[in-house]
């Protein structure tokens, strides 16, 4: 369970640059809800994930994650309660270490790390079997460095990786948005599956507004830094793009003007 | 070359071994540019040398100057992690620093150890010259010492130490503290070199303030030159690889000294370490060129 209360950021603070990226932003998401949030290019989607990793301190404002209050805990600290898929799917995985290497160091997340062998033959059989699930061959190269494995592959394994330790939410950052077509579908797949097998409260930040109804079951639309639309249910259900912005136009009073948003 | 020479570079270049598994640890696994060797090498040194002129034990000696190297690398993390000074400029600080503290340590420029007992006159069995068996001796401490490392790097804490300097983004999201990582890596890292230079005062008849000067290029050379020789990912040839590169590396050093047509002498030694340096950075760059590939 994720409650995000009153969330306040501004970057530049008092200066002619001056950006308010989160103007009191509230959100709960109970425990095994997936969520997707969508937003256009400074709406503060990236923002409000950042706050909620630990990434970026919030001015003010309270984050619990499982009524346990996180607002100051830095990033390592909290990365027990919290997974996350990156949009770069270079940065979730170390390529200087193997799979079985990056997977060992995810196993442990947030548990502590004493002088115990990091990958032991008993963590390999586990290992062997959730990345003979993704049907990519990399059951047989756990030995292989992940630098040598394309984008798809790394940001497959790090879904994988993101639900080997039982974590109270699961952070996905635009992590298709990188990806080619066929790629991207393959990883939303994959994802779709991770989530409901692991029933992980999970939230999806997105560009696209098809990706953002087609999964999850609850879609929650950011604008100038707050929460504007929350459709779930029935309401969602059979809800298409233009359902979507009319929406949006109703509440705001003012037409969505983001191409990338409109065509994702 | 004389066998004496011969010894005489190998007993070197396992001393500068060790150095270079300091510097591999550092600047390899992560990332973190740290000059402060130059500083805790002469403190093992002085550390090790004074405490033996002073009477104590030689392994006691040697067990506080790598104590002392190790908290030279902890201030130059805490430097960096915690004040956030620029990795680079926070070495430079603390190796600059401790050109005072080693002065103020030793009371003056330098300390003999000629008629001291050492680690290597304690070890040293009768029936064998001191030149033979320093090395054999030597041989012995790397050994363990990369046995140990190894060992070390495979450990649950020692793979989170290698995510950190290769990716510490993704570290942090999975629960390592890099600071605390940072701050024990270049723990190690001094350590490490804090022994040698104990054990190099004890080879060379005692501790100098000056001994320091270049340590940090003689690392780098022998991990540039191990990696050239045995490039691997794999760790445990990696340390390999670098001891080799410093063995071998004092090996070029000693012949070109030693070959009267070149006309070398003992002061142009860091004029020598900085070309072969420089050669062993331009030739990978080189062999990219002319296969074709687009240069890094």
């Amino acid at each position: 369970m994720l409650r995000a209360q009153d969330l306040k950021i501004t970057f530049n603070a008092g200066t002619p640059i001056e950006t308010r990226a989160l103007r009191g932003l509230s959100l709960d998401i109970p425990s095994g809800q997936f969520v997707t949030v969508i937003g256009s290019n400074g709406a503060g989607k990236s923002t409000f994930l950042n706050a909620v990793s630990g990434d970026l301190p919030v001015d003010s404002g309270r984050i619990e994650i499982n009524d346990a209050d996180v607002t100051r805990e830095p990033v390592w600290q909290r990365a027990g309660r919290v997974a996350r898929v990156f949009q770069d799917p270079m940065a979730g995985t170390c390529e200087d270490l193997t799979i079985e290497e990056n997977m060992a160091l995810a196993q442990l997340r947030g548990a502590r790390r004493g002088l115990g062998r990091a990958v032991k033959a008993s963590m390999r059989e586990g290992f062997r079997e959730r990345l003979a699930t993704l049907g990519l061959g990399l059951e047989s190269r756990l030995t292989d460095r992940i630098g040598l494995l394309s984008g798809g592959q790394r940001q497959a394994v790090s879904l994988l990786m993101a639900a080997l330790q039982p974590s109270r939410i699961l952070l996905l950052d635009e992590h298709t948005a990188a990806l080619d077509p066929r790629t991207a579908d393959f990883v939303l797949q994959l994802t779709a599956r991770i989530v409901a097998e692991n029933r992980l409260t999970t939230m999806m930040v997105t560009h696209s507004m098809r990706q953002a109804l087609d999964v999850g079951e609850r879609t929650v639309m950011l604008h100038q830094g707050q929460v504007v639309l929350d459709v779930s249910g029935d309401q969602r259900k059979g809800m298409d793009v233009p359902d979507l912005l009319a929406m949006f136009e109703r509440v705001r009073g003012e037409k969505l003007s983001d191409d990338a948003l409109l065509l994702g | 070359m004389s066998l004496f020479s011969l010894l005489g570079a190998l007993e070197i270049g396992l001393i500068f071994s060790l150095v270079a598994l300091g510097v591999l640890i550092s600047f390899r696994l992560l990332r973190f540019p740290d000059l402060t060797v130059d500083g805790s090498f002469p403190l093992g040194g002085a550390v090790a040398a004074t405490l033996i002129s002073g009477g104590v034990d030689p392994f006691t000696a040697t067990l506080a100057a790598t104590a002392a190297g190790a908290v030279a690398g902890l201030v130059t993390g805490w430097l960096n992690v915690r004040l956030r000074i620029m990795d680079l400029l926070a070495s430079i600080l603390m190796m600059i620093a401790l050109y005072s503290v080693n002065l103020r340590i030793m009371g003056k420029p330098n300390v003999p150890l000629i008629t001291e007992p050492t680690v290597f006159t304690i070890l040293q069995p009768d029936w064998l010259s001191d030149y033979v068996a320093r090395p054999l001796i030597l041989v012995g401490v790397v050994i363990v010492v990369k046995l140990a490392l190894d060992w070390f790097l495979a450990t649950q804490t020692g793979l989170a130490m290698r995510a950190t300097g290769s990716n510490g983004r993704m570290a942090r999201a999975q629960g390592v503290n890099t600071g605390a990582m940072i701050l024990a890596g270049m723990a190690l890292s001094n350590a490490l070199v804090g022994l040698a230079g104990a054990l190099f005062a004890q080879t060379q008849g005692g501790s100098d303030i000056s001994m320091g000067i270049g340590t940090i290029v003689i690392g780098l050379a022998a991990v540039i030159v191990g990696e050239s020789i045995l490039p691997s990912r794999k760790l445990v040839l990696a340390t390999l690889a670098v001891i080799l590169g410093a063995i071998v590396y004092r090996f070029f050093i000693a012949l070109a000294l030693n070959s009267d047509f070149i006309g070398l002498q003992a002061q142009d030694l860091n004029l020598v370490t900085a070309v072969l340096v420089t050669i062993a950075l331009v030739i990978p760059m080189m062999k990219r060129r002319l296969l074709g590939k687009k240069g890094a």
